[in-house]
């Protein structure tokens, strides 16, 4: 009984011991994550209140005028040269239009309208293709395997594959080849709560760019005001970008 | 069987020797020692984690701002000499080409600090 009672006080004590060890080393990760959590304050990121959009007043758009082709291509670094015109990105490009019955003429840019319902999200194949929560419609590169086939489902031709190895790009917008890419709305301005860098370039004014879902944006405002249109409305893809004049 | 357990020593027993004449250890330039968001033994062990984690976050659900960051690294550790994480003795690739893992950030991320201006304002 004695031997017990000896043996039995040193074995708690093991115990305790190996207790306490295993409690620090829980504790150890544990408050490395507070660590982690209070020195730095990620900002929230995308949030489903959100909507962005952009309205287009294609009768204030010039013909000849490319200043949203050219702050794109600044902001995003696309300047590579490729063997083909045909292989050339193309996040905005302008298009010239005229009805051919009256005569009337008119120019406006086109991109990737950022669809509700975006149909190059349904055929991805990777999940690269996707929506953010605030509607930004992005392809995850980590992801993307150059299939293409979100090119075919696009109804806008608004997405090209780079065919191209890059080097000089925004650290703030990585694109490689064999990665099909699109408009980002400038996901990396955007956040920081700037505009898309073609509506700050725009020397007409004519495109807005705000949250759909915010009556008091100016975007809504203009909305609410004036008669604008979706492109191909009879596919139902609810679209973030919207035109007037068209 | 035999001749196989022979062979199993021999390799065994060569390779020390091997890794001794093995290519050198790789002479890594830490630019602003003493400022990283973790010890040195950490970063070594997991800053792939650390990196993959954050770049889904950013990524697909538009956190910023987070401790651990891609372009962080490359504005913390390009060298001054090249303003590149690769290239010959860049902070990334040194230590990659010594353990032979391939690395393809670059073929989307940009290696060098500072070297975009990005436009967007007013012309």
């Amino acid at each position: 009984m004695s031997e017990h009672k000896e043996t039995s006080p040193s074995r708690r004590v093991f115990l305790g011991a190996a207790g306490a060890g295993l409690g620090a080393l829980a504790l150890a990760p544990g408050l490395q994550l507070i660590e982690i959590s209070q020195a730095s304050t990620p900002a929230p990121g995308a949030s489903s209140k959100v909507r962005w959009g952009m309205l287009i007043d294609s009768t204030k758009c010039a013909k000849g005028c490319d200043a949203c082709v050219t702050a794109c291509n600044t902001e995003n670094a696309i300047n590579e040269t490729v063997r083909d015109p045909r292989q050339g990105a193309q996040w905005i490009r302008k298009i010239d239009l005229k009805d051919l019955k009256t005569g009337r003429e008119h120019s406006l840019p086109m991109l990737c309208q950022h669809c509700a319902h975006p149909p190059c999200v349904d055929v991805c194949p990777t999940g690269a293709s996707m929506k953010r929560a605030d509607g930004i419609v992005l392809v995850d590169r980590h992801r993307c395997i150059g299939c293409r086939y979100c090119m075919l489902a696009c109804p806008y031709k608004a997405r090209s594959l780079v065919f191209t190895p890059l080097t000089e790009q925004n650290p703030e917008v990585p694109r490689g080849k064999g990665c099909v890419e699109s408009c980002t709305f400038c996901v990396q301005r955007v956040d920081k709560g700037l505009q898309p860098a073609c509506v700050d370039a725009c020397p007409e004014g004519a495109m807005t760019f705000g949250d759909l879902n915010d009556r008091n944006s100016a975007i809504s405002q203009r909305l609410a005001r004036v008669n604008s249109r979706e492109v191909r409305a009879d596919l139902k893809l609810d679209l973030g970008v919207r035109y007037e004049g068209i | 069987m035999k001749r196989m357990l022979a062979g199993l020593a021999a390799i065994l027993l060569l390779t020390p020797v091997l890794a001794a004449a093995g290519a050198p250890r790789p002479t890594i330039l830490i630019e602003n020692p003493g400022q990283c968001i973790a010890p040195v033994s950490e970063m070594r062990r997991n800053h792939m984690d650390k990196l993959q984690h954050v770049r889904d976050r950013t990524m697909r659900q538009g956190i910023r701002g987070e401790k651990a960051s891609l372009n962080e690294c490359i504005n913390c550790h390009a060298s001054k000499t090249t303003g590149s994480v690769i290239g010959k003795g860049g902070f990334c690739q040194e230590c990659h080409a010594y353990t032979a893992v391939k690395l393809d950030c670059w073929d989307c991320h940009q290696p060098k600090a500072g070297s975009h201006k990005a436009a967007g304002a007013k012309p």
